[in-house]
């Protein structure tokens, strides 16, 4: 038996808000475990939640994440909305896709470039990357910069957006404002086609998913910010069923509670999104994944950063659209009207679905919540391909099965509590 | 340019140490001082202090043993650690990427204050709350050198 354990000394600046750890166990040669040890924080905000007032929720939940704080927000008003069937203007929808899609370019340009692609071109990571090609990294950077660009000016900054709130926006910007933004994601458009040419050179090592897929589905448009369920067998259903089809459960090496549909492992995110809704990505997309090798439907998790980089085409793409087009929205919000119910929120978060359920009282205010997160969501899944890529992989010395471990699990950019340090391994011997 | 940089989550206690000391240095710094409070991200942290002359960070750090509030200031970069995902990126990993972009301050400063408590809440923990003055004062004393 190997185990090592990783002790932070005063070199080790703190991002240190949880600890991933990963444990297998293999017993006559096979793999008879495979646990991923991670923390998240959502549990401790639905706690935090109850008690407060409704507009508080949209500024809190952007706390639980700094990636994807957008998500967070808008899981939570689409929440509160739909308990107050609060009528919201398509303008107001407009801008708060616009705002979604910054997130997103934003995310995917960071998970690319700084943690996925150095896998796969052989470097130890992105700043080994940077040092051999500049501007390449520099490419990524831009990106980012540019989806950064929307969120500031839509969202009033770029981590923790406070410009949202329920029913809309405090403030709307002008088209004037909009205008320059719409120069940069032009740029920006061109950047996102040579990331999907640029990764669509490398190298996938052979996996293929086997299990349920689910994503947000909206009849108009390649979801985002808004809709219901759809999943592999093309069941759909409401929102406000979730909790009917997904059930989470405790389990002791984790603080995640794992999810599961209707009984059985599922995933979310890119590859769950790419697969459902392809037929809704624009012709652009669709162009640019079918000259990246793609199919109509994607199962390999190494392609991941394929897919990614289409839906970082998609959403520059929608952005300049919704500002093409942008009509703003007078008054910036609705006025909810607060009485007793209950509602459910769902979006697409970068990494995956992300579902809120607020029940509210006839003053507005949260008397429980319930958030799920898409890593707890996909935390079985990943830890079936952990399995199965350390049952292929049995010989391999410690460091290098660590290292391909971490690798598998970059495919699906789990959300860590916002800051995990990865990742201790342990391999046990029986 | 100076920039002094807050880097922490309010809601994980005593990493609340930065975005804290940052809070308490408003209206306390002169012009041509920019203050941020950040989660740490690497490519944040590069605009943030993309060409200032001076950059100082604040940051909470775990020890083993720990004296908790006890303060470190150093302009030696930490080796990082290796990661998973896009959320566990940090300060090192910033500061590597800086220097082979060019993107580095021409000086970086870090201060960073044991921990006695990093799990979920809100607030500072006694030892830390103290060191927050003498915090705030060393970095004021910082750019006024």
């Amino acid at each position: 038996m190997s185990h090592r354990t990783r002790q932070l000394r005063v070199s080790s600046l703190a991002r240190v808000e949880g600890e991933g750890a990963l444990r297998i166990v293999v017993a006559d040669g096979h793999v008879e475990d495979a646990q991923l040890e991670i923390y998240e924080p959502p549990r401790f905000f639905e706690a935090f939640l109850r008690g407060r007032a409704f507009r508080e929720a949209v500024d809190i939940t952007s706390r639980i994440c700094g990636i994807c704080p957008v998500a967070y927000q808008t899981s939570a008003w689409n929440a509160i909305e739909d308990a107050w069937q609060v009528p919201v203007d398509d303008r107001i929808s407009a801008l708060r896709r616009l705002l979604y899609c910054g997130e997103w370019i934003s995310s995917h340009a960071l998970h690319i470039y700084l943690l996925h692609a150095p896998d796969f071109l052989g470097y130890p990571d992105a700043v080994a990357l940077a040092r051999d090609q500049r501007p390449t990294v520099e490419r990524g950077l831009a990106l980012k910069k540019a989806g950064n660009a929307i969120l500031e000016l839509v969202g009033g900054r770029a981590i923790h957006p406070v410009n949202p709130r329920v029913g809309g926006f405090h403030r709307a910007p002008t088209a004037a404002e909009l205008a320059p933004l719409a120069e940069r994601l032009r740029h920006a458009l061109d950047d996102a086609l040579t990331t999907v040419r640029w990764v669509a050179g490398f190298d996938f090592p052979e996996l293929q998913l086997d299990c349920e897929l689910a994503a947000v589905h909206h009849p108009g448009h390649y979801a985002i910010e808004q809709g219901d369920l759809v999943t592999t067998t093309r069941s759909s259903f409401p929102r406000r069923d979730f909790l009917e089809h997904v059930t989470e459960r405790q389990v002791p090496h984790s603080t995640a509670l794992y999810a599961e549909l209707d009984g059985r492992r599922y995933l979310t995110g890119p590859l769950a999104r790419y697969s459902l809704n392809f037929a809704q990505l624009s012709p652009l997309a669709r162009d640019a994944a079918a000259a990246a090798g793609l199919e109509a439907t994607c199962g390999n998790p190494f392609r991941s950063i394929v897919v990614r980089a289409v839906e970082t085409v998609y959403a520059v793409e929608e952005a300049l659209r919704i500002i093409g087009s942008y009509d703003r929205p007078d008054p910036p919000a609705a006025d909810p009207t607060p009485g007793a119910g209950i509602g459910h929120g769902v979006s697409e978060a970068p990494r995956g679905l992300l579902y809120h359920r607020y029940e509210l009282d006839a003053e507005g205010v949260i008397r429980d919540a319930t958030i799920i997160p898409p890593t707890s969501q996909n935390q079985a899944a990943i830890e079936n391909d952990l399995r199965r890529i350390v049952s292929a992989n049995l010989g391999l010395e410690d460091a290098a099965l660590t290292s391909l471990c971490e690798r598998t699990i970059r495919n699906y950019d789990p959300c860590i509590s916002c800051s995990a340090h990865f990742l201790d391994l342990t391999v046990e011997h029986r | 340019m100076i920039a002094l940089i807050g880097v922490g989550n309010e809601f994980r206690c005593d990493d609340g140490i930065g975005p804290a000391v940052i809070a308490s240095l408003r209206d306390q710094v002169p012009a041509g001082v920019t203050l941020t409070i950040t989660d740490g991200e690497p490519t944040q942290l590069l605009d943030t202090w993309a060409g200032a002359d001076l950059a100082v960070i604040i940051d909470a750090v775990m020890c083993e043993p720990s004296v908790p509030g006890r303060i470190h200031r150093t302009e030696a970069v930490p080796q990082p650690a290796a990661m998973a995902s896009t959320h566990g990126l940090g300060i090192p990993d910033a500061v590597r990427l800086a220097r082979a972009l060019d993107q580095t301050p021409q000086r970086l400063v870090i201060y960073a204050v044991e921990a006695a408590d990093l799990g979920f809440g809100h607030g500072l923990t006694p030892a830390v709350a103290a060191a927050l003055p003498n915090v705030t004062r060393a970095v004021l004393a910082e750019i006024r050198s």
